[in-house]
């Protein structure tokens, strides 16, 4: 019986997990942090708004999967060639589409989500207004 | 408040239904959420646009690297995967690229994140219908072209405009769309 379990066990040893991941280390800043603060801090807020395209709830920065560790490293490498941010940023969108940013993009299929707040706080403004009057006419 | 309350008082019954009414709205969302979700697929934003500039070392001995003027020679229109030997549905497109190399068709690739031996070891196993093969170890083409995983398949034509894209490995049935994406490339027109 032991016996038998052993040699179970051993074939569990065998087995390996199927392939379905590169064997290639990441990449050099998938991990590893710029050595100027300040660019590391602006890499650091751009990549927490977009999009890792694997795993598609996640942003780069928080993300393990190799393509957002190659995301990552092409961020820092261009902030640190000295590129803008929103530059990077408007490079992938060309690319993926709105959908890679978190961070909507001003355009008219947009408007409605930026004005909206506007528009409540004229709706409440109205509101109130009628409320002020008639208890000063009361 | 008073004027609100007067005509609900004097028509209960419409105000009554109004949760039931939100609530079998708010289940139609989510049925319709379950029964047709969302299209996960990110495609790229690139098509109709020419290859970004790119010149990659060679993924394997047996075939050379691969760069965009490659395909700016004005010749036919080509096929450009991107695979991994680490990817399995690229394996199961295998024999479909097969097929289309077979019937004349040029087809480069770019391997991502893949080690020499591992793509050697890898067309050995499902054959080797690429012309080229590039070696994009930090996905920077792939980046470039808006390709979000592997396999994709992208049709350029022969001024290196890329006409069409194709996500996730192709199918037996898909081989005729692909082929008729090519002589619409070939075609000049849209």
């Amino acid at each position: 019986m032991r016996g038998l379990l052993l040699a179970l066990l051993a074939l569990f040893a065998l087995t390996q997990p199927l392939a379905a991941q590169d064997m290639l280390p990441p990449a050099p800043y998938a991990y590893k942090q710029l050595a100027d603060p300040r660019q590391e801090a602006k890499a650091q807020a751009l990549m927490e708004t977009l999009r890792c395209l694997k795993c598609q709830s996640q942003s780069i920065a928080d993300s393990d999967a190799p393509m957002a560790g190659d995301m990552r490293h092409q961020v820092r490498t261009r902030i640190a060639a000295g590129e803008d941010p929103e530059a990077i940023r408007q490079w992938l969108i060309e690319r993926y589409g709105d959908y890679v940013s978190y961070t909507p993009q001003v355009k008219p299929i947009t408007w409605p989500l930026f004005a909206a707040p506007l528009l409540f706080l004229a709706l409440a403004a109205f509101l109130l207004r009628g409320r002020f009057r008639r208890s000063k006419g009361a | 408040m008073s004027e609100a309350s007067a005509p609900t008082s004097k028509r209960p019954g419409l105000a009554v239904w109004l949760p039931l009414g939100l609530f079998a709205g708010f289940l139609a969302l989510v049925f319709v959420g379950l029964y047709w979700p969302a299209d996960r697929e990110v495609s790229s934003a690139f098509i109709g646009k020419p290859l970004p500039a790119f010149d990659l070392p060679p993924a394997t001995d047996e075939r050379p690297g691969l760069a965009t003027k490659v395909f700016e020679q004005g010749g036919k229109p080509r096929l450009l995967n991107v695979f991994a030997s680490w990817c399995v549905p690229c394996a199961v497109e295998s024999p479909q690229l097969a097929v289309l190399a077979k019937q004349g068709v040029e087809i480069d690739g770019v391997a991502i994140r893949d080690r020499k031996e591992d793509v050697a070891r890898f067309l050995g196993q499902y054959g080797n219908p690429f012309a080229r093969i590039g070696k994009d170890d930090l996905s920077q083409v792939q980046l470039a072209i808006g390709s979000s995983g592997v396999p994709e398949t992208f049709v350029v034509d022969g001024k290196g405009i890329i006409r069409y894209q194709h996500i996730g490995d192709i199918r037996p049935e898909d081989v005729p769309l692909i082929l008729r994406k090519l002589a619409e490339a070939a075609g000049g027109g849209e």
